[in-house]
């Protein structure tokens, strides 16, 4: 022990001859911090929500000098930050009614800031595979006919329809029921599961008609196919048990704390302007997900080269 | 025989009523108990500012909490504002760590962890290690702060065993997504959150262990020392408390680990920590990120695994007091000087300070991964794909169809007459109420699915470690071999191997029932193994000796003799496979891991995740008190 002691000081000695830089001199005084201060995004758990959590950051810690605290929650433990001043927006919500009258009307923590320009399509999507090869399966009527394409060990001797990222509504029991499909809801359990599922099948060209959503990066990877299902209406989702038609359009929109929003930080007025397009989220996701980009390297990508867009927001 | 004839009437009834009130329930579809439980969720959200006792004590405890995290984390994980850099550098760290370590366990320790920290630097993931070994060592403080008094209370008293048995059993069966979302109903999110539900998972082992440390205390010495005239305090610090030091350093271990890979999983709490890289990887797939950073926890976990076991070594020789105290003092004395010199300097340069300028592994060591899995998963799907349809049709398809297609009172009144016949009438009791619990939270059907996979994959479990437990038994070379393996499979987040898995066999049961093996496997084998080598040397030499070939030993003098070993390990692996089921869920087991995990993520299901966390819970108490009475019954033959 003495002797690695000693090793170690004379190591630590020869480094230290050597200089380097003084971390007093290093921590200057930042710029702007006192004007915005804190600034707490939470992080939902999907690429494209980073993509536009991390474009709003940027702006905010470069353009306002802002201090940008990342915290990568669930949707329901984010919206419960609010009241907590955990958490100031949620940069990308889908609907959330039940959240939406819990904690905007009853509590009053939360406020709606507006669409953020995102629109979220959910439904039952192919590889694009199937679709050269059966080009009629678009269609919900025509599923019955390739059910048997579909069965797995998983769901027997019918079709199986894979669902299953549990942080999203699903109606898909009903559906099958409703619609008479010879399908089986078999759970995948997690996004990773079902966005490997749909790679495999793209890949070895194995039949796959599961549950899936827009805008996320895989579909840059590989472009899936939604499957026409009866019309959306007004109020036709309302009984979950008699459900028969496809799931509504989501109007993206933005969620700030009520406190954060009375704060006058130039934040809140940076996202209650921001808003961008699913090509631009799209792109910012997919410099994160498939080139490896750093959330922030990407975020920084995407504004140099949109000054325009950027300059609207702070307008 | 007579299991053979409960299990003719089963097959007999299940061919009568196939599908007959199964009580299955839909995805979506919420039961009473279940919306009662998010009435409850709603009101005791909307009482927690009013409330004094939630707004005073818990948030008191949230904010001492808090505060001594992020306190922590500005000395030596996270850039202290204004300086861009921690109060201590990672260099000021190691060198506090180390010596740390060499005054509790030893030099080959100290050189470990040395290595250990240094690696976390190298690979990229310096502050989130340090960061997750901050709320480790929080929630183990604590934990030993409580645990160790619990402990010595249970081994005093009847009572206190029994009323704490149960709930110790419920913090450790109890799926951690299950308690997350109550937990941040009171704690909110964050640092103090995530130490709790690291707290109430890691403190069992310590109170169990220390319990068990000190009533095995030999009664002769007890006696010896009250018939002396010692007082009960007396015999306590002076007799029990040092004669089980050893033990209970054990049971902090034990601890340790729980500990640590809890901390992992409240990052989906915003828990500071390497849960948070893992997490995120899986995101996109990207199966080399969620290596490396399963790594450093891996090799953290090697770390503090080694280091406590080296600590309770020498608190076992130093009770023996056969070393200079004058030359430890030197070298301990020299030690603070040079560790007091390292803070310094990396509290004055940059070079000391900051992590990033270390050399960097982590990325090609992650592309080297990637690149590997890819070749793996590309090579061998097929045959994957082939081995997972094989065994489902031939075996889990039919033995579901068993269990969760029969009427729920034909399979209820065979898991009591299989409790009466293993174990009498104790675990038969104990049945009927965690019966009665899955049947009141209404979650019966997927509550069948799940056992099914849980047997099917213990039955693989208890395979496994009768193979590999007996190859390491009598061969300290295999044993040499497979046990970082084993530690890895115990150690690593099973985040981190979903992809692969998935990609080798799909998302289906299997793929659940081989993440369920993966982690309760290296248990199994290690007490297996353990029990081999306890067999009687003489014992073995005798057979051989006597003619008997190598198989003949193992299945007539070894397997036998070491019948408790593998009734623990089956009991073990029984209750490390239950503790996977939500990961299961994740990869297309369904049931009841897929259901708390809804429940965690979707607002209207928190009533029905809960439910099936309690649902896992009655499970795991009911096979746990069946594999332990009928544990206790054989070796009583």
């Amino acid at each position: 022990m003495a002797r690695l002691a000693a090793l170690m000081a004379a190591g630590s000695l020869l480094v230290s001859a050597c200089g380097g830089g003084d971390i007093e001199e290093a921590a200057g005084p930042s710029e702007g911090g006192e004007e915005c201060g804190d600034f707490d995004i939470a992080i939902n758990p999907w690429v494209g929500y980073e993509a536009s959590a991390h474009v709003v950051g940027y702006v905010a810690a470069t353009e306002l000098g802002c201090n940008v605290e990342y915290k990568s929650l669930k949707e329901e433990v984010a919206w419960q930050g609010f009241g907590s001043g955990e958490v100031d927006v949620v940069i990308e919500n889908w609907g959330h009614e039940d959240l939406k009258a819990k904690y905007i009307d009853e509590q009053g923590t939360a406020q709606d800031a507006g669409p953020n320009g995102n629109v979220g399509v959910i439904g039952w999507f192919l590889p694009p595979w199937m679709v050269e090869e059966y080009p009629d399966i678009t269609e919900w009527e025509n599923l019955n006919t390739y059910a048997e394409l579909f069965r797995t060990s998983e769901s027997g001797d019918k079709g199986q329809l894979l669902d299953g990222d549990p942080s999203f509504v699903t109606n898909d029991e009903a559906l099958v029921e409703n619609l008479d499909l010879n399908f089986t809801v078999v759970y995948a359990g997690s996004e990773p599961a079902l966005i490997q599922a749909f790679r495999a099948a793209e890949e070895n060209r194995e039949p796959l008609i599961g549950y899936f959503y827009a805008p996320q990066w895989f579909l840059a990877e590989v472009p899936l196919v939604k499957v026409n299902l009866p019309p959306y209406e007004e109020g036709c989702d309302a009984d979950p048990e008699t459900v028969a038609c496809d799931y509504p359009e989501y109007i993206l929109d933005k969620i700030v704390a009520t406190d954060f929003a009375e704060s006058g930080s130039p934040a809140y007025d940076l996202v209650a302007s921001f808003e961008w397009t699913n090509d631009d989220q799209n792109l910012v996701a997919k410099y994160i997900a498939e080139d490896g980009m750093d959330p922030e390297d990407a975020a920084q990508q995407w504004v140099e080269d949109n000054p325009d867009v950027v300059a609207g927001w702070l307008g | 025989m007579l299991l053979g004839a409960i299990l003719g009437i089963w097959l007999l009834g299940w061919l009568l009523f196939e599908g007959v009130a199964t009580l299955p329930l839909g995805r979506a579809t919420l039961t009473g108990f279940q919306t009662r439980l998010n009435e409850l969720r709603d009101s005791f959200d909307a009482a927690r500012d009013s409330n004094v006792f939630l707004d005073v004590v818990v948030g008191g405890i949230r904010d001492a909490l808090d505060a001594f995290v992020v306190g922590a984390q500005d000395l030596l994980s996270q850039a202290a504002f204004p300086r861009p850099v921690p109060q201590v550098g990672w260099l000021g760290v190691v060198a506090l760590f180390a010596w740390v370590t060499y005054a509790l366990a030893g030099v080959r320790s100290t050189i470990l962890v040395v290595l250990s920290l240094l690696s976390f630097g190298v690979l990229g993931y310096w502050s989130e290690s340090i960061d997750l070994l901050i709320v480790t060592f929080t929630a183990v403080l604590i934990a030993v702060l409580v645990g160790i008094p619990l402990g010595i209370a249970m081994s005093r008293s009847r009572t206190v065993t029994a009323v704490a048995t149960p709930v110790l059993d419920v913090m450790q069966t109890m799926p951690s997504f299950a308690y997350l979302l109550p937990l941040v109903l009171l704690f909110s999110i964050g640092p103090s959150a995530a130490v709790v539900a690291t707290l109430i998972y890691a403190l069992p082992p310590v109170v169990r262990i220390t319990a068990h440390g000190l009533r095995t205390v030999a009664a002769s010495t007890i006696e010896a020392t009250t018939s002396m005239g010692s007082t009960r305090t007396q015999l306590l610090r002076k007799v029990q408390l040092p004669m089980a030091k050893r033990t209970i350093i054990v049971g902090v271990n034990q601890t340790i680990m729980a500990a640590l890979s809890m901390a992992t999983i409240a990052a989906l709490i915003d828990g500071p920590g390497l849960g948070e890289p893992v997490i995120q990887a899986l995101q996109t797939l990207d199966i080399g990120t969620a290596f490396v950073s399963g790594l450093c926890i891996v090799i953290m976990a090697i770390m503090l695994d080694r280091a406590t076991t080296a600590a309770s070594q020498r608190a076992e020789s130093e009770r023996r007091a056969t070393r200079d105290p004058r030359r430890r003092r030197i070298a301990l004395g020299a030690g603070a000087v040079l560790a007091a010199v390292a803070v310094y300097l990396s509290r004055s340069y940059l070079w000391a300070a900051d992590p990033s300028r270390l050399p960097d592994l982590g990325r090609p060591l992650a592309d080297v991964a990637g690149t590997a899995t890819d070749w793996f998963t590309d090579t061998f799907s097929a045959v994957t794909g082939a081995i997972k349809d094989g065994f489902t049709y031939a075996l889990l398809n039919p033995f579901q169809s068993l269990l969760a297609d029969s009427p729920w009172w034909l399979v209820a009144a065979v898991l009591l007459a299989v409790a009466f016949v293993l174990g009498g009438w104790r675990p038969t009791v104990t049945t009927a109420v965690c019966l009665a619990v899955i049947f009141g939270v209404g979650l019966w059907q997927d509550t069948m699915v799940t056992l099914t996979m849980t047997l099917v994959a213990t039955v693989m479990v208890m395979l496994l470690a009768v193979v590999f437990g007996v190859w390491m038994g009598r061969s300290k070379r295999a044993d040499t071999a497979f046990r970082p393996l084993l530690d890895a499979g115990q150690t690593i987040p099973p985040f981190v191997y979903l992809v692969p898995a998935l990609a080798l066999f799909g998302t289906s049961r299997f793929t659940a029932i081989v993440a369920a093996i993966v982690y309760a496997a290296p248990v199994a084998i290690k007490l297996v193994a353990d029990g081999i080598r306890g067999v009687s040397p003489t014992t073995v030499e005798a057979a051989t000796s006597a003619g008997s070939s190598t198989i003949q030993v193992i299945s007539k003098v070894q397997l036998p003799m070491a019948r408790n070993a593998l009734v623990l390990a089956a009991n073990q692996g029984l209750l490390y496979v239950l503790s996977m089921v939500v990961i299961g869920g994740l990869v297309g087991g369904g049931a009841l891991g897929y259901t708390v995990v809804s429940g965690f993520s979707q607002a209207q299901l928190f009533g029905k995740g809960l439910a099936a966390g309690i649902a896992i819970v009655a499970l795991g108490i009911m096979l746990d008190r069946i594999t332990q009475h009928a544990a206790a019954r054989s070796g009583r033959r």
